[in-house]
């Protein structure tokens, strides 16, 4: 038992045991390179498998099977994507501006990325517990929206960029709401650390504590979350019927396989959050598995993915907004509501109303 | 309204017909009645299910609007408009009808100069002649003046020729049994 | 090459996007030259052409028999209605008699073929504005009327049922067992498309105050249909020329008034629930009789000229034959209804947006080889 205690507190286990093996500042940087390809090891196995579950799931909906022969019920088919996109090649435009066309991918992945390793999987299973935890992931987030300006403006492709300027605007609007949102249940924690809003937790999940306000905040957050990502129904941007594929249309093999997958983590950040900040990240329901700490990767995962699940329903059911409808909805009804929904919850924290297990 | 009251309404428009003489051809075995006003207007049932009028070029633009801006007639739905080769002719036939009144009317109009073949466009009274217009400039090769856009629709721009003309010859494409 | 030219006095914002003959919302091979400032749209000019194949010219040395079967090409969604245009056509020419049961089997199998039509449009539709899962609903029920039209008359799209004189052969024994579960089946489906998208916030929002086409411009431009009917124009060519079977049942004309693309959508959902209701009625009373009237196997129209009106799925199909009594017509012109309808696009689209323009597009419902022939 002591054992599996210890191997949770991933980065000081790592640590320790290269501490016996050579000097301390190695020793550091070597720990930090081991706990980034971890990370990054993750991070790849997630987005595949999250495609996987989007074609399956997409498929249910539309009453057919989806893609379920290569590998046992499908399992291998993204690899056979990933091993097919790294062999095309890489086209690029004459005219393009080579350096930045190059650099815009990574923005983007090194946001998601970055996002991934301050999430709290499990009790101590954290790598990085920065004290400004949630303030860290939307500053990081908005990091991202950099590496699609540049995608469309070094395209050199008027298309392109038509789709990367919407797609900017729709991002930064909606990140004020995710901020707002996020806003309102820090009130209920008192801190912006993420191990420490999931304490908080152990009295009843957030949404459960702050009730009302606590489900508006939810509410909303979902919505811009799905804008955020730039997912249906606010996919005006890559919508197949309309002109051009956006910001991404000069991009093939690898680097398109960058912002492809880059979309879906993100897509499983959001849920992420979301499941840390309303729903208590790994803690159990009436705390039923609360002396095997290691399952708190599961019920973390499986919470994660119900919410993940919830936006791919959408994406398969709604058609799309049009741009200005959508820009509409975030300035004159999301905000507005966002706001009065902060007073609210300030006042039933302040008058004791929440509801403590 | 029947086919004798549009008649004298078309007529009373154009008052130069001083004597309406009935010709009955004979040919075959049937017997074809055609009325024909010297102010050019030319009025038959035989042969059609509806009134055809036959008009000439000149008063063509004039008929028409008044078919439909008098409130009589009120001929605001132009459902059909072909051109026809006749073999020596070429000409358009237009199918109207009114939403009103509920009746309707063939108006034909034909030259015989198949060089330059040309009639005025109703795309000011109707807004659905405007690409029918340019259907039957690109088959036929009738020029419609006050067209706002008259160039061929269907075949490409450098075509030569009016493929529905029936003098038309294209030794690739067409097969003729 | 070719080149279309295009007025250029451009203003400097403008620019000129093409929707190009290969795009997945303009369906079928239409390209749109597109004068856009910002996302407004300045113009829309329509290139046709591209799936055209002469068949007024074709007619031209064909005989009468031959020609029906050119007619489902042309709107192949509605490919039994079209050959029972020029079946009619040419049945009215020669004062042939039909018999009851051809006449009420023609009508059946034409309400079904326009349920068919409407099931594609709508999954299109949900498709176009973004529900891709519409497509799906949409196919499946076709699909159902597609396997019934098999069993029948042996093919699931270009279907040669008609000939002039009647029918092909007799229905199949299972036909009417067939129909009656269809309808079944049906009936529970098209409420739940109708909360799907029809009841959706998002999608009023695509379609309400878009696209908006009054009743004075649907009548000049030659609108017919649901287009027409949106917009409280009463162009039923069942109700005010009827034909084949239709004088005798009852159903009601569908005419809305608001002539914005949300009407033009709840006039073909409704339309749909009145085709049901005229297969009901005749599905269970088919008379006994002949499938067919024995006709020469030359047919030779009498000389003169004869229009035959139908109400396709799309609007009125016109067919004016001018015969001089030989074995062939010596012309043959087809109003088709899509080419009228496409005549508005550029008065409804211009001022709205280009995500406008794809949802107005989707409700005029055009058949590019209908427009084409």
């Amino acid at each position: 038992m002591s054992t599996m205690s210890i191997a949770l507190n991933i980065t000081t286990t790592i640590q320790d045991w290269l501490m016996n093996m050579m000097p301390e500042g190695v020793a550091n940087i070597l720990a930090m390179v081991i706990v980034a390809l971890l990370y990054l090891a993750i991070f790849a196995v997630a987005g595949l498998y999250l495609v996987l579950l989007e074609r399956r799931v997409a498929a249910w909906f539309q009453l057919r099977i989806g893609p379920n022969r290569v590998g046992f019920q499908g399992l291998l088919q993204t690899m056979a994507d990933a091993l097919k996109l790294v062999s095309k090649e890489l086209t690029g435009t004459e005219r393009a501006d080579k350096f930045l066309y190059n650099l815009a991918p990574y923005f983007v992945i090194i946001s998601s990325l970055m996002a991934l390793a301050v999430f709290p999987f499990t009790k101590e299973f954290q790598a990085f517990d920065i004290n400004i935890g949630i303030l860290f992931l939307i500053a990081i987030s908005s990091i991202g929206v950099i590496g699609i300006l540049l995608g469309g403006w070094s395209s050199n492709n008027k298309f392109a960029l038509i789709g990367a300027m919407r797609s900017g605007v729709q991002t930064i609007s909606y990140e004020l709401s995710i901020g707002l949102s996020l806003l309102t249940m820090v009130l209920l924690t008192g801190s912006l650390q993420l191990s420490e809003i999931v304490e908080v937790q152990k009295n009843g999940w957030l949404i459960l504590q702050g009730h009302i306000p606590a489900i508006i905040a939810f509410m909303i957050y979902m919505i811009a979350g799905t804008a955020e990502t730039n997912r249906a129904p606010f996919d005006m941007v890559e919508a197949e019927s309309e002109l051009g594929a956006g910001f991404h249309t000069e991009y093939s093999g690898m680097k398109f396989a960058y912002f492809f997958l880059a979309e879906f983590i993100n897509m499983f950040i959001i849920a992420a959050i979301a499941t840390t900040v309303f729903f208590g990240a790994w803690l159990s329901p009436f705390g039923i598995t609360e002396s095997i700490p290691w399952l708190g990767v599961f019920w973390f995962l499986g919470k994660t993915l119900i919410l993940v699940f919830l936006m791919m329903w959408f994406r398969w059911t709604f058609p799309r907004l049009r741009i200005d409808q959508l820009l509409t909805l975030e300035w004159k009804y999301l905000l507005p509501i966002n706001l009065v929904n902060i007073v609210i919850m300030a006042i039933i924290v302040w008058l004791n109303m929440t509801i403590q297990i | 309204m029947n086919n004798e009251a549009l008649q004298n309404i078309i007529n009373s428009w154009f008052p130069d017909s001083i004597s309406n003489t009935v010709i009955t051809e004979t040919s075959d075995e049937t017997e074809t009645q055609k009325t024909i006003s010297s102010n050019g207007l030319e009025f038959s049932e035989e042969e059609s299910q509806f009134l055809n009028v036959t008009v000439l070029p000149e008063h063509f633009h004039k008929l028409m609007s008044q078919l439909r801006n008098n409130s009589e007639t009120n001929f605001d739905y132009l459902f059909c408009l072909s051109g026809v080769d006749w073999g020596t002719e070429l000409g358009v036939v237009y199918h109207l009808e009114s939403t009103t009144h509920r009746h309707i009317i063939v108006v034909k109009v034909k030259t015989d100069d198949r060089e330059n073949p040309a009639f005025e466009s109703v795309y000011d009274i109707w807004a659905t002649a405007e690409f029918h217009e340019r259907e039957v400039y690109d088959f036929f090769g009738i020029i419609f003046n006050n067209h706002p856009n008259l160039k061929r629709l269907f075949l490409t721009d450098e075509w030569e020729g009016f493929p529905l003309r029936k003098d038309y010859v294209d030794e690739i494409n067409m097969v003729i049994k | 090459m070719e080149t279309t030219t295009v007025d250029t006095n451009f203003k400097s914002e403008e620019y000129f996007i093409n929707m190009g003959p290969q795009h997945p919302a303009t369906h079928g091979v239409l390209r749109l030259l597109l004068t856009i400032d910002g996302e407004i749209i300045k113009r829309v000019e329509p290139d046709l052409g591209y799936i055209h194949r002469s068949i007024e010219k074709m007619c031209e040395r064909d005989s009468y028999q031959q020609i029906v079967h050119l007619t489902d090409r042309m709107d192949y969604l509605s490919s039994h209605i079209n050959n029972e245009a020029v079946c009619l056509a040419v049945e009215n020419a020669l004062e042939l008699e039909i018999p009851d049961r051809v006449q009420v089997i023609r009508t059946i199998i034409g309400e079904l073929t326009r349920i068919a039509s409407h099931t594609l449009w709508w999954g299109v539709m949900g498709m176009d504005v973004g529900a891709l899962t519409t497509y799906f609903y949409g196919f499946r029920d076709r699909e159902m009327i597609n396997d019934i039209f098999e069993e029948t008359c042996g093919a699931r799209l270009t279907m040669n049922y008609n000939i002039p004189g009647g029918l092909m052969f007799d229905i199949h024994p299972n036909f009417v067992n067939r129909v009656k579960e269809f309808i079944g089946h049906f009936k529970t489906k098209l409420p739940e498309y109708d909360t799907l998208l029809t009841g959706n916030v998002i999608f009023q929002k695509r379609m309400k105050g878009v696209g908006i086409l009054s009743k004075e411009d649907a009548i000049s431009f030659g609108a017919s249909g649901p287009i027409g009917r949106g917009s409280g124009y009463s162009c039923d060519v069942r109700k005010h020329h009827p034909y084949s079977a239709y004088d005798k049942v009852k159903f009601n004309e569908v005419l809305k008034t608001d002539g914005d693309s949300f009407a033009r959508y709840q006039v073909r959902i409704q339309e749909m629930w009145e085709s049901l209701s005229i297969v009901e009625q005749l599905i269970d009373n088919i008379p006994e009789g002949d499938h067919k009237v024995t006709t020469k196997v030359v047919i030779k129209l009498p000389k003169g000229e004869f229009y035959q009106k139908v109400e396709t799925a799309r609007g009125e199909l016109g067919v004016y034959i001018i015969s001089t009594g030989t074995k062939n017509p010596y012309r043959l012109k087809f109003r088709s209804p899509g080419f009228s309808n496409l005549s508005l696009l550029n008065h409804i689209a211009v001022g709205g947006k280009i995500g406008d323009l794809v949802a107005s597009m989707a409700t005029l419902d055009l058949v590019i080889p209908d427009i084409d022939r």
